[in-house]
């Protein structure tokens, strides 16, 4: 603490010192802004957009690109934003098979990089790193939320998740608090549109809950085919498949789902009704998790920006680990990992003023923070 | 494991199969009749897509939205037959390659211009919501089932076209020799222009059809193009029935292979690595399937010049 302390404050003479130069700092920005993951990457490009224009920080530039959900085009504009746009940190990715593909390369050149979603396990345990920050959750988190509070009604659930890094990490999480039987587990291909051949098993099963976990485009298919199937078995899930992005493409069908998330619109806090009201006047929507991780992220960098320079590494790092910013989440803090403390709510999808959004119902989690932190040596 | 369960599993299995026929038709067809690949195929299925999307948004009617898909595909399919392709004919493959390729990227940034990058939701029409009951005491979705019978129309449609009518007999000689049947004093280039947009509404059917059922989004045809072209492979480029028998093996072993494959892995393995394990290997089956056919019958099952 006092290493951390002493850091800030050498930091913030810096700062002064570096004020009188304006010096500019470049963010390169990853995110999906095409395809069937587009609806992520956009609330996540414009909620840290608005939080920059809001900080009133003039020297911050940003250099925005899209992955197209492509890790191996990630990893190509990593490498150009890098070497030719000179970026001092970098943030955006969404996805946890982009996020394996470009942040132990980029955090290897001494790049600082804050995850504004992403959180595979693997970056948080044994192979942390003291330039990689994750200002969202470690992937497990919500799913281990969803199993827990499934503890209560149910007694069979059947599981089903992407095979990729963070559909992996979901399924564990959920195991690591249910005490439930399964009545089946399920890997899906990434990016699959079809779930025919799933939703058969489903049926099948005598399962008398449904935990999926598929972000973006995929949860929509699932849950239209779903509801089309017959299949009236309850379905939990993380917010990812409920969130605001998605539920007016998904629709009626998801009305009463219950999901689990580390914020909602409706959370009470100062920072979050700023945060909800500045995000719908200016693009007329709702600001979807993504928005809100995104946001917290940009103001994480701003608060550590006011204390120290981005080229003096040491002290920069001290600034963004004391995570001294308003977070829409309320409390905030960074584990040993690097990864957050946070609470974990459930929450519920209802119709306001007819419009679909969620409403939160019960914490399942207080304080929680990841499984992987103790093997992380930092 | 439950009979109801293998008997929704095969139908899923023939639904895919279905629609991929749908692609696997068009493309076979051109490649037949005119000896060309074309890579752009999954962009027409695409167009069909956002017509349907686009007009039922409209007019509120999934119907006009099906009609118009074939519509719009169709004369895609004519313009890019009429502006590109016909001057591809006489080039080599890799040529058509390339080029049919470069249609990919000018229809998919086309449509992201005119659309966004946004998927788009269409709904499944009324009549056609819910599941209905099936033999045995399981239930099916309906929509899907109306997906194979349409399937099964077309390729019912597709035979007598080739095989009673005057403009199938031309498809036909086509096959067999172009340059004779253009000396006879038939109009060549007529004709490929209607196989060529025949072709592309089949595929504008299928990208409607499947768009309702998942999603509609910029780069859903490539997905569907590389099993189409699987499909030929193993049904014999240039044969029609090759294309059916095809699809329908390839979405009955993909299918299967996916439900199937973890579950026997589970015998042997605990239930998290199967499954992860069997899921890779599902989605390698399909090109296991077509390794070996080719091995043993290296023009596919049916080949149309054999």
């Amino acid at each position: 603490m006092k290493k951390i302390l002493t850091a800030s404050i050498v930091g913030l003479s810096m700062t002064v010192a570096g004020l009188a130069f304006a010096e500019p700092v470049k963010i390169g920005v990853i995110t999906t802004l095409s395809g069937g993951g587009a609806g992520l990457g956009v609330d996540m490009r414009d909620a840290f957009q608005l939080a920059i224009k809001q900080s009133g920080n003039k020297d911050i530039e940003l250099v925005v690109e899209d992955d197209a959900q492509k890790p191996e085009l990630a990893v190509q504009i990593a490498d150009k934003m890098i070497q030719s746009d000179k970026v001092d940190l970098m943030t955006g990715i969404i996805w946890s098979n982009l996020a394996m593909a470009v942040v132990p390369s980029v955090v290897a050149q001494d790049i600082v990089y804050l995850s504004p979603n992403a959180g595979p396990s693997a970056l948080a345990g044994a192979k942390c790193n003291k330039n990689y920050f994750n200002v969202a959750y470690q992937n497990d988190n919500f799913h281990e939320a969803m199993g827990q509070y499934a503890n209560k009604d149910y007694k069979k659930t059947f599981i089903l998740a992407p095979n990729y890094p963070a559909g992996k990490d979901s399924l564990t999480g959920f195991k690591r608090y249910y005490k439930g039987e399964l009545a089946g587990e399920i890997y899906t291909q990434v990016g699959q549109t079809d779930y025919a051949a799933e939703i058969a098993q489903i049926r099948d099963s005598g399962a008398d809950s449904v935990f999926f976990f598929l972000p973006g485009g995929m949860g929509i298919a699932f849950m239209k085919q779903y509801a089309q199937s017959g299949v009236n078995i309850p379905v939990l899930g993380p917010s990812f498949s409920f969130s605001q992005d998605v539920l007016p493409a998904v629709g009626d069908a998801a009305l009463g789902v219950k999901n689990s998330a580390s914020w909602s619109h409706d959370l009470d806090n100062e920072a979050n009704k700023n945060f909800v009201e500045a995000f719908k006047a200016e693009y007329k929507r709702l600001p979807s998790i993504y928005a809100a991780q995104s946001w917290d992220t940009a103001n994480l960098i701003v608060s550590a920006l006011a204390k120290a320079s981005v080229k003096d590494k040491d002290a920069f790092r001290a600034a963004l680990k004391a995570a001294d910013f308003k977070s829409v989440r309320g409390e905030f803090t960074f584990n040993t990992n690097q990864h957050p403390i946070q609470n974990i709510y459930v929450r519920e999808v209802v119709k306001e003023d007819g419009v679909l959004t969620n409403k939160i119902i019960a914490t399942a989690f207080e304080k929680h923070g990841d499984a992987y932190a103790d093997q992380c040596k930092m | 494991m439950s009979v109801e369960l293998l008997i929704e599993q095969l139908l899923n299995g023939l639904q895919l199969g279905m629609m991929l026929f749908l692609m696997a038709a068009g493309l076979t067809l051109i490649f037949g009749v005119m000896g060309l690949i074309n890579l752009a195929h999954g962009s027409l299925y695409m167009v069909g897509a956002f017509a349907c999307a686009a007009v039922a948004t409209a007019t509120g009617s999934f119907w006009i939205g099906l009609v118009a898909s074939i519509a719009a595909a169709a004369a895609a399919g004519a313009l890019m037959e009429v502006v590109v392709i016909r001057r591809l004919y006489e080039r080599d493959h890799l040529d058509q390659v390339l080029a049919t390729f470069a249609l990919i990227l000018i229809f998919s940034e086309g449509t992201r211009w005119l659309f966004g990058s946004f998927p788009l939701y269409l709904n499944i029409p009324p009549l056609l919501q819910g599941a209905v009951p099936l033999p045995g005491g399981g239930r099916y979705q309906l929509y899907r089932l109306a997906l194979i019978g349409v399937g099964g129309g077309v390729a019912l449609g597709l035979y007598l076209l080739i095989s009673r009518t005057r403009l199938g007999m031309r498809i036909r000689a086509g096959e067999s020799d172009r340059e004779m049947i253009a000396a006879l004093g038939v109009d060549i280039r007529t004709l490929y222009t209607v196989v060529f947009a025949l072709g592309a509404a089949l595929a504008g059917l299928a990208g409607a059809m499947v768009g309702a059922l998942q999603s509609v989004q910029v780069g859903m045809g490539e997905p569907a193009l590389i099993l189409a072209f699987v499909v030929i492979v193993i049904g014999g480029i240039g044969s029609i029935k090759g294309a059916l028998f095809g699809a329908i093996l390839v979405g009955v072993v993909d299918t299967m292979g996916r439900f199937l494959l973890p579950k026997v892995l589970a015998l042997a393995l605990p239930p998290a690595q199967a499954g992860a394990i069997g899921a890779a290997i599902a989605s390698m089956l399909i090109y296991i399937v077509m390794a070996l056919i080719l091995a043993l019958r290296p023009r596919g099952l049916f080949s149309a010049q054999a």
